[in-house]
């Protein structure tokens, strides 16, 4: 079967700094794919070439289709939600404004998927006319997770989702996302700094050095790998 | 335990001023005639200077454009009426040229230059613009001051032996609609919402569908909408006389007016407008030697003082950037 994404040779500069020098992997469709490494080591940047946010060189297929030079509108609109770096909350509005903006290209009603991500996320039904920017970080980054469920996405990309966040709220996230991938059916692309955490709920995993992927497989040979434990496990 | 007063000084300045301006009213006839007119006044101002808040929220910058656009959509109503359109018939058809325009404004001359990303040069592009509409406007109709008609006739009405011209209320009342309508597009509707998103966070509501550049093309459509309306109200006024430079003094009161509320507040440019139009009034009226040509100089020190004193104005954030 082909892969749901695959990026092939893919290449991204920021002006003149290159930030990308040639990624290739694959994310099949129904699976968890973690994308580990240190900072700067372009996972972010990966993330942002498929969306369309960098200016890139390479190959990016989605669904079988190659995404040429479309912008993250027109990205957005074929099934991938994608939570930036900083969750990309519109803290100035409502709970329940940032939830509108999860469907905002769609038509008809939303009521079911409001219902759909409250299943999930039971506390945001009491919290929704409340300023998204006066959340906790753990809430904010469920309410972004909520956002992109609103898409009804095929393909969530999410980045650094532990970021500043307590432990017990990080274990919290990666059950959701373990959750929305085991009962959605929501292919993932995660990218961690977390590698024990994303190596667990993950079936694949690629670990990027300076623009490169520096190690891939399944996770659990990952976790295995003796490099890969002393640099990124720490044990 | 120290109380903080902070929170509370700028409800507590309105409340004084509407005290104010209320005891007075009913003390004195005088005063409520010349409240009112000034609240007329500072309808045109507040529709303006939403104009230019809309335009700042978005982009971060000023569109000095904004009161040449406005002088060139009243010529075109006065023009429709002078083909024999009714005027509201002119009114409505003008409101449909100036979004139509705005958004071909801001396509050919402000998308290009802001995509290379310097606010100074879209400033530069929007002064591109005032020169350019400013030369049409005398290019196509000439510099003779023409005759705008007024929506309202010339009728006062007599409340306790208080004179309000009916030209007065109905520009306060065009004013007020036309800033509840717009409150509702954007707090109501998808549109809206999608166009607050795009000048909020233009990155984040890209990575959610929503078409930013369009939205900003629709946000320079609403602006040039509210200015059509201000210039339409303020030809019709006897302060204001229909020609090509007719809004270059408007536009400084409505600066004021966007600078007093905090740029980035709409409701703040809807009340410094109309606190501006009311107090200017007041002052010349009282102070003998406030003449017109003082006025001017006098929205401008009121900007100014802001500046110096709390720049975010009445409703602004100040802006904390989280990193």
């Amino acid at each position: 079967m082909a892969p749901l994404l695959a990026l092939r040779d893919v290449h991204a500069r920021y002006g003149q700094v290159r930030a990308l020098h040639g990624v290739t992997l694959e994310v099949d469709e129904g699976q968890i794919v973690a994308l580990l490494g240190a900072n700067g080591a372009g996972k972010t940047t990966t993330l942002r070439a498929v969306s369309g946010m960098v200016r890139r060189e390479g190959e990016v297929t989605y669904d079988g289709k190659a995404l040429t030079r479309e912008g993250p509108e027109h990205v957005a609109r074929l099934g991938i939600a994608h939570v930036p770096e900083g969750r990309g909350t519109f803290s100035e509005l409502t709970v329940w404004e940032n939830l509108r903006l999860g469907a905002i290209t769609r038509r008809g009603s939303i009521d079911g998927d409001l219902k759909r991500v409250l299943t999930f996320f039971p506390w945001l039904e009491k919290r929704k006319s409340q300023q998204a920017g006066t959340l906790s970080g753990g809430e904010q980054q469920m309410l972004a997770i909520a956002r992109a469920m609103m898409q009804r996405p095929r393909m969530l990309l999410i980045d650094e989702p532990s970021l500043g966040l307590a432990p017990l709220v990080v274990s919290e996230i990666f059950r959701i996302l373990h959750d929305l991938n085991e009962h959605e059916g929501t292919t993932v692309l995660l990218v961690e700094q977390n590698a024990r955490n994303s190596l667990a709920i993950s079936n694949h995993a690629y670990v990027l050095e300076t623009g490169r992927v520096a190690y891939s497989g399944t996770s659990d040979e990952l976790a295995q790998h003796e490099a890969i434990r002393r640099s990124y496990l720490g044990y | 335990m120290p109380v903080n007063l902070r929170p509370w000084i700028v409800p507590a300045l309105l409340a004084g001023v509407v005290i104010f301006l209320l005891v007075g009213s009913i003390e004195s006839a005088l005063f409520a005639q010349q409240t009112v007119s000034g609240l007329a006044n500072g309808g045109i101002y507040a529709s303006l200077g939403l104009a230019l808040v809309l335009i700042y929220r978005a982009t971060q910058v000023i569109n000095f454009a904004q009161g040449a656009i406005a002088t060139f959509t009243t010529y075109v109503a006065w023009q429709f009426m002078q083909w024999g359109l009714g005027y509201w018939g002119a009114f409505v058809v003008t409101l449909f040229v100036a979004f139509a325009g705005g958004i071909a404004i801001q396509l050919v001359a402000i998308r290009p230059v802001e995509r290379r990303g310097n606010v100074l040069t879209v400033v530069i592009a929007s002064i591109g613009v005032l020169i350019a509409v400013e030369g049409a406007v005398g290019w196509i109709w000439g510099p003779e001051i023409r005759f705008m008609p007024s929506a309202f006739p010339v009728r006062t009405y007599h409340v306790g032996g208080v004179a309000f011209s009916l030209q007065d209320l109905g520009t306060i009342g065009v004013s007020i609609a036309s800033v509840v309508v717009l409150w509702a597009l954007f707090q109501f509707t998808k549109l809206g919402l999608a166009m607050r998103a795009a000048a909020l966070r233009p990155n984040a509501a890209r990575l959610v569908g929503v078409r930013v550049s369009w939205m900003l093309s629709l946000g320079w459509g609403l602006a040039a909408v509210l200015g059509a309306i201000a210039g339409m109200m303020a030809a019709a006024s006897p302060s204001v006389l229909l020609q090509p430079n007719m809004m270059d003094g408007v536009l400084i009161y409505a600066f004021a007016a966007a600078v007093l509320g905090g740029l980035e507040s709409p409701a703040g440019a809807v009340i410094g407008g109309l606190a501006i139009g009311a107090m200017l009034n007041l002052l010349s009226s009282y102070v003998s030697w406030v003449t017109p040509q003082l006025l001017l100089p006098a929205a401008f020190v009121v900007m100014l003082i802001v500046l110096l004193v709390k720049p975010s104005g009445l409703f602004g954030r100040t802006r904390v950037k989280r990193v």
